[in-house]
């Protein structure tokens, strides 16, 4: 394998984490900050798509259709956190989960009625559909997109984060989520905030996904393990270690992918080696995630 | 006392409905949620409007169709299938899409003595060795359609091809399937993982291997995830990519777009294919549906004719199961893809036509006829089979 190639699977991972890493913020300040399992998160990815998909041709432009649909989500986010979450809080994890897991077959559902059982159409903006030459290799402009948008969100959540009164409040509250609630901090409102902000990550990652994956019904629980599988990693609450996890994942899965089946070659014949590479790289995000928790039992930066 | 009177009279209406002779009853296991589902929707639907088009009576019979959804996992369907045998005691199940799925359902439809019709899946294991008196295949043998792209990639002088499908019985199928006409190189053959979403670097890879054709097997969202990025990796136009009908049939054209204009691929049924039963079948999907359909519908319409035609020929008698499969075995179906007759193994014997992705008159993606590869096609396994 020459360099060039090397750089270019670079790349990919560097981009697959970061796309991970839209879908894993919203996440663990969810999971973090108000301590709800909310296996719904894939459903917001799943409606942020559709509804860019539904927008590009009534607005005409990807950029407006992809703002619409990432505000139409974190709305939608506060609807459904107001109707239907709020009295989760107190309950165990089991029913949390069974209740999220009720608003993935509702969600799904609906927007089958809405948008039929077929996947619909969406591709990305003229001006990103081909590809970009970076000293001679010829990477997928709308790649380099998610990754742009990827690194800024991440500094915007940083900034978010670290350098507001909001953000000191998500810091404490996913340290000492009663230390919080007894300051008479109004926790319902920085829960709904928080709701709405990870909803709305969620339907961007959907947005920037759309032209690159299928818009389909489902489209969220496949990216959900994943998105599941970075937290634990990166440790649960921390944006930090959403980010070192999502960035770990996209690496290990898209170079595992790469480099298996050619280490298989060296010893079998090329239809078996890549049989056996698919295989394997399929599982190395878990031996992973076996790994850092047999290291660090509660993820790399943890907020607790 | 009056309600307990009412319970026992109800609960004794609802003993005595199974006792009314000889309804047809058809188990339609397929995949209607998750990623997979267009494809058992298209199937479903097309079932259903075969049985419309008998006026609800396939084979003069009444027929009730019990839906389940197997949601693309073995667990799940062989679980339906032992429902379906034990408590809805049907006569027939059909409807599974997924290879992997049949090969796990057989067991338990063959030993509680029910036909397995597939309106799909067509793995080798089925069609060879372990044939099955309960099987029938409807549609195909998996790797007949691959075949075709062989042929068709080979005649062309393509010299140095690259491979691409997924990690499961019927990716495996596919690209055997297209080997055995294709002979040139093979420049790469490169398994990826069931509902791979990414496929950036293996199409690094495929780059780097510089090809002159690219063959590859993504049925549904696999196939559109595939496409897409295809496109935007700058390889559409520069490496021809071929495919069977699976990875760009009108579930996958409608959201990939113009992504695939100009792609030949190969299917035993085409929406253009000039014969009456076909023109009605399209016309009538659309008007029902609003879609235009796909293989998987017009396969779920002949899986519907070829039950029609064997419960005509047995005279109604579904309880001689003996003879049920001697007129299953011989049907001379009139489908939609025109005369079809079966083989020993219970697969069908066809033509195979070459298709090419094309912007329609109304300005939909679509796929037109372009050439038949094969004609009367049989099978590559019909010679390991047992049943004769």
């Amino acid at each position: 394998m020459d360099a060039l190639l090397l750089v270019e699977q670079g790349l990919n991972g560097l981009q697959l984490g970061v796309m991970l890493f839209l879908m894993a913020a919203g996440l663990t300040l969810v999971f973090g900050i108000m301590d709800l399992i909310n296996l719904a998160h894939g459903t917001f990815y799943m409606v942020g798509a559709y509804l860019t998909a539904a927008l590009v041709p009534v607005l005409g432009s990807f950029p407006l259709a992809l703002a619409a649909a990432v505000l139409l989500t974190a709305l939608l986010g506060l609807v459904v956190e107001a109707v239907a979450l709020r009295t989760l809080y107190r309950r165990d994890h089991l029913d949390q989960v069974l209740a999220t897991f009720g608003l993935i077959l509702f969600f799904n559902e609906l927007v089958k009625i809405v948008f039929g059982p077929v996947p619909i159409f969406l591709n990305p903006p003229a001006a990103l559909a081909g590809t970009v030459d970076l000293f001679g290799l010829k990477y997928p402009a709308f790649r380099l997109a998610i990754l742009a948008v990827g690194i800024a969100v991440a500094v915007f959540l940083w900034l978010l984060i670290a350098r507001t009164r909001v953000g000191m409040l998500i810091r404490a509250g996913a340290t000492n989520r009663e230390m919080v609630m007894a300051l008479g901090v109004d926790v319902r409102r920085l829960f709904g905030l928080v709701f709405a902000l990870g909803c709305g990550l969620a339907g961007l990652a959907g947005a920037m996904a759309g032209p690159v994956l299928a818009v389909q019904v489902g489209m969220g629980e496949q990216i959900l393990i994943l998105t599941f599988v970075v937290i634990v990693i990166g440790g649960i609450g921390s944006i930090r270690g959403a980010l070192a996890g999502a960035l770990l994942v996209g690496m290990v899965d898209t170079l595992g992918r790469a480099l298996l089946p050619a280490a298989f070659r060296l010893v079998m014949d090329a239809a078996n080696a890549s049989a056996a590479g698919a295989a394997l790289a399929s599982m190395a995000i878990y031996v992973l995630m076996a790994v850092v928790l047999a290291i660090r039992p509660k993820g790399l930066f943890p907020a607790h | 006392m009056t309600r307990n009177l009412l319970t026992l009279a109800s609960a004794l209406a609802l003993l005595a409905t199974p006792a009314a002779a000889d309804t047809l009853k058809i188990g339609m296991i397929t995949t209607l949620s998750g990623p997979g589902a267009g494809l058992g929707i298209d199937i479903r639907d097309g079932f259903a409007l075969a049985v419309e088009h008998a006026g609800g009576k396939l084979g003069g019979q009444d027929t009730q169709v019990i839906e389940a959804d197997d949601q693309q996992k073995p667990d799940v369907a062989v679980g339906l299938a032992n429902r379906m045998v034990e408590r809805d005691r049907v006569q027939v199940v059909t409807g599974v899409v997924w290879s992997n799925l049949a090969l796990a359902m057989l067991p338990t439809l063959a030993g509680g003595q029910t036909f397995f019709i597939s309106p799909n899946a067509g793995p080798s294991q089925l069609a060879g060795a372990q044939c099955n008196p309960y099987f029938f295949n409807a549609a195909y043998q998996n790797d007949q359609i691959h075949e075709a792209v062989g042929k068709h990639v080979q005649d062309e002088g393509f010299k140095k091809v690259y491979l691409m499908a997924p990690n499961y019985p019927a990716g495996k199928d596919g690209l055997a399937g297209f080997k055995r006409y294709y002979k040139g190189e093979v420049a790469g053959e490169v398994y990826t993982q069931v509902g791979q979403l990414d496929y950036a670097a293996e199409l690094a890879q495929l780059k780097a291997a510089a090809p002159d054709a690219v063959y590859v097997f993504y049925p549904g969202g696999m196939g559109i995830n595939f496409i897409k990025q295809y496109e935007q990796a700058g390889l559409k136009g520069a490496v021809p990519l071929f495919g069977p009908g699976f990875s760009f049939d009108q579930d996958i054209l409608a959201a990939v777009g113009e992504s695939a204009l100009g792609v030949k691929n190969s299917a035993q049924w085409s929406p253009d294919l000039d014969n009456a039963a076909n023109k009605t079948f399209v016309a009538d999907f659309k008007a029902k549906y609003g879609r235009i359909p796909s293989m998987y519908a017009a396969q779920g319409y002949d899986t519907a004719l070829l039950i029609d035609t064997a419960v005509k020929a047995v005279g109604g008698n579904l309880k001689d199961k003996d003879k049920l499969r001697a007129a299953l075995a011989s049907a001379k179906l009139q489908s939609l893809r025109g005369e079809v007759a079966f083989n020993t193994n219970h697969y069908p014997i066809h033509d195979i036509y070459l298709r090419e992705v094309v912007k329609g008159a109304d300005g939909a993606v679509t796929n037109k006829t372009v050439a038949t590869v094969f004609t009367n096609h049989a099978d590559a396994y019909v010679k390991d089979c047992p049943m004769k």
